[in-house]
């Protein structure tokens, strides 16, 4: 194991931010904190990093015990949501500051941060200072930064939150790569339940500081072990007692003995996929995802009755 | 339009009456009979050492309420220790408090019947008074300046530093100081305006003895007031003036731009 | 502070000393006048050194901080050069209490402009024109949106005025004459019987001290009521 805690909790004040919290991280994984604000994640991250201590439990990093060590020993990488970069430093000499803190000989800093600056895209802007890069290339300059003194851990907290969208999905896309490349044990921290399963090998769900489900992509979103989960990895609908996925919904003209009667209230066209809201006659909102053929093929129309069935459904015990 | 030159004129008139005539004159009453009564009157031997005093308490002063400033910044910003709320509002003090009220203070701390009184030297009247008298007075402008700085630039970039692997020293040297080194230049800038020109505090418990305890400011008053040398004290003011508008380019030069404050992510 | 030495009543004897309640009296009203005069130049100053273009603006705007560079017994040399018997200009506000109000507000102008003018540099214009496109005339601007913003600022610049104007010895030692009851302000008195009547003094500075930490302690008040909008 990469990184282990076990047990852990951490109040702030009355706010109970992490509540008996144990999560496992392979060598050589890319894992995932996923959760809404206030769940826990962020704090989890830097009580990873040495940056807030637990109250109780116990933190491993490479098989060591790290509870009570200081960042400074515990060789992690650590990017921050803002990037915190050192604004009166140059790109090169932010990439290289641990380097420097660790009296490395200055031919084997500039080696370092020159391949470091390549690996990130950023060569040929060393020279400038953070002010003058763009959000994207700020976040890439504190990755190559974090990833310098060769951390066994690189620990990334919300890292594409601060960035729009279209740089958003490059960068994850590039930060994958980067993964496959370096290989480094790696977690982040995100909200954004895309964002996670398109990443991550593993991703561990918290909520009110709280582990609710830690598995790899697929097997969360397929086999979510409860409503919140369920819920929060993808959009649900609520039949009855089952919670539904919209591309589980199917839509029919005609009734038969499982459908319910809804009525068309807005059709949305995105592209290849088409949304239909409906509405039941009890009031209860739905929605289904069908693929623009069979959407085309229905000939449907807002106002439209027609009539609903679940091909796939979860109930959860209370 | 017409509101607009109003206010404009309105504001510099007032600046103007209220500001600039006063020390216009007083360059123009030193000069009016050229440079010799000048020089001649920074040169008599009292205003000189009046000067050297001056010089040897900035000197002093200057170097230690910076050091205690920026501790006392990170200890007020940085560490939440339950006691910083009150010095935060203490720091303040000197500021509020007439320099003639700290002045009967030191007095009734040093003095016969004080707190300290029977130390092995001589406090009152002489030179380690004036040092204290200067010190106090001079106490608030680095906290103040550095505090709303520290509390700006976050621990974000104090964390990456140590996860970086800089021990608290390193951060300090590396980051933190060089994130707030114009608000230290500036708050030094203007602990040196006010220990060069201290006058209340320090002529209360100085003793003023001429060529031993009389600072510039001091030489000054004694001049005009006590010698009517009206050239003496003109001379010595406009040295004092030139030393202020030396502080005042230092301080136009460091007072924190708008674009370098607020630039959080950007 | 050993005002209180000798018991309350030693205190309230030298505290209500005629002399002593003329000077506490003066200097507050002469510090009310000046609060009173700064935040309107003040405010004034502040808003021409944002908001008006001219010539020489980037000097007018360091000459703003001459009172704090410039030693407060050079300020009090200069009015008096200016104001005396002898001056050019024929006004002699020396020795009164005219003349004292000078002093007094050249050596506080700057707090006022310092505070208010990051305000106004930082308030956003989009606010105003917000207000124009709801079909605020300028007044109703000024007066609904400007001011409510900027009413904090002038009030901690006020107070920091104030809380120098009742303290000041320097600026105004020598213009002052020290004619008790007519030109007497509290730290002249102070000044006067360090050595003489050193109760006496305790006991005015007493004053003088709970009437600074009030208004520090009114500084932080103003402080964390403007940022209640940010909480």
């Amino acid at each position: 194991m990469a990184i282990e805690a076990r047990n852990v909790s951490k109040r702030f004040g009355d706010f109970v931010a992490l509540d008996d919290v144990s999560v496992e991280v392979e060598s050589g994984s890319l894992t995932a904190l996923l959760g809404p604000s206030g769940s826990g994640k962020s704090t989890l991250l830097r009580v990873i990093a040495g940056l807030e201590q637990p109250d109780t439990g116990a933190v491993f990093i490479s098989g060591k015990e790290a509870t009570v060590l200081a960042p400074q020993k515990r060789g992690v990488g650590f990017v921050f949501q803002h990037y915190a970069p050192f604004k009166h430093m140059t790109v090169w000499e932010n990439v290289a500051f641990g380097l420097k803190i660790r009296r490395r000989p200055k031919a084997e800093i500039r080696a370092r941060v020159d391949q470091l600056l390549d690996l990130v895209q950023l060569a040929g802007l060393g020279k400038r200072y953070p002010a003058q890069l763009s959000g994207g290339q700020r976040q890439r300059m504190a990755l190559a930064r974090a990833l310098a003194p060769e951390p066994e851990v690189l620990l990334l907290d919300e890292p594409f939150g601060a960035l729009d969208a279209r740089v958003r999905a490059e960068l994850r896309e590039w930060l994958r790569r980067l993964h496959d490349e370096v290989h480094v044990t790696t977690v982040f921290v995100t909200h954004d339940q895309e964002e996670a399963l398109e990443l991550a090998d593993r991703i561990v769900v918290m909520n009110r500081g709280r582990v609710e489900q830690i598995a790899p992509p697929r097997e969360l979103y397929d086999h979510p072990e409860n409503a919140f989960v369920m819920s929060f990895v993808g959009p649900v609908n609520r039949l009855g007692d089952a919670w539904v996925r919209p591309h589980d919904v199917e839509l029919r003209l005609e009734p038969n003995g499982s459908t319910q009667e809804a009525q068309i209230e807005r059709i949305v066209r995105l592209g290849f996929e088409t949304r239909v809201e409906l509405v039941r006659d009890d009031g209860e909102r739905l929605s289904a995802q069908l693929s623009r053929d069979e959407a085309d093929e229905l000939e449907l129309e807002p106002g439209q009755i027609v009539y609903v069935r679940a091909t796939r459904q979860r109930t959860f015990s209370a | 339009m017409i509101g607009r030159y109003l206010l404009r004129f309105g504001a510099l008139g007032y600046l103007g009456v209220v500001l600039l005539a006063p020390v216009a004159l007083i360059f123009w009453r030193t000069f009016e009979h050229g440079w010799h009564p000048f020089w001649a009157a920074i040169s008599n031997p009292d205003a000189v050492h009046a000067l050297k005093l001056t010089l040897e308490v900035t000197l002093i002063a200057v170097p230690l309420n910076t050091v205690f400033g920026i501790l006392c910044g990170l200890a007020i910003v940085r560490h939440r220790l339950p006691a910083m709320g009150l010095v935060n509002a203490l720091v303040d003090l000197p500021l509020a408090l007439s320099p003639v009220v700290v002045g009967l203070a030191l007095i009734l701390v040093y003095g016969p019947g004080g707190w300290l009184h029977g130390l092995p030297f001589k406090v009152l009247f002489s030179f380690p008074a004036i040092l204290l008298a200067t010190m106090f007075v001079s106490l608030p402008f680095v906290v103040r300046e550095v505090v709303p700085v520290l509390r700006e630039i976050g621990t974000d970039q104090e964390e990456a530093a140590a996860t970086l692997g800089a021990s608290s020293f390193a951060t300090f040297r590396r980051i933190t100081l060089p994130a707030i080194r114009w608000a230290v230049a500036y708050g030094v800038v203007l602990t040196m305006a006010r220990s060069l020109g201290e006058f209340g505090a320090v002529s209360v418990v100085s003793g003023n003895v001429v060529g031993h305890t009389q600072t510039l400011t001091l030489y000054v008053q004694d001049a005009y007031a006590n010698q009517f040398n009206e050239t003496g004290a003109y001379s010595a003011s406009v040295l004092l003036a030139l030393l202020a508008i030396a502080t005042l380019l230092l301080m136009t030069m460091f007072r924190p731009k708008e674009e370098t404050r607020g630039d959080r992510g950007a | 502070m050993k005002g209180a030495g000798g018991g309350w009543a030693h205190f309230w004897d030298a505290a209500s000393n005629p002399e002593a309640v003329a000077a506490l009296k003066l200097t507050l009203w002469l510090s009310a006048g000046v609060v009173a005069i700064n935040a309107l130049s003040g405010t004034a100053i502040a808003w021409v050194l944002v908001r008006d273009r001219f010539a020489g603006k980037g000097l007018v705007n360091a000459l703003i901080d001459l009172p704090f560079a410039l030693p407060t017994i050079v300020a009090s040399l200069t009015l008096l050069a200016l104001y005396s018997p002898r001056s050019e200009i024929g006004k002699h506000v020396a020795y009164t209490r005219i003349g004292l109000l000078l002093a007094l507000l050249f050596v506080t102008l700057p707090f006022v402009v310092r505070t208010v003018q990051p305000v106004l540099l930082e308030l956003d214009r989009e606010m105003e024109e917000a207000a124009a496109s709801l079909g605020a005339g300028r007044l109703a601007i000024f007066r609904r949106v400007v001011f409510p913003n900027l009413l904090p600022a002038v009030l901690s610049g006020v107070a920091l005025a104030f809380a120098r104007a009742i303290g000041e010895f320097g600026a105004v030692v020598l213009i002052s004459g020290n004619r008790p009851f007519k030109t007497e302000v509290a730290s002249l008195y102070i000044f006067g019987r360090v050595n003489t009547d050193p109760a006496g003094a305790a006991a005015l500075s007493v004053e003088l001290l709970v009437i600074s930490l009030a208004v520090l302690l009114s500084i932080g008040g103003i402080r964390r009521w403007a940022t209640r909008h940010d909480r």
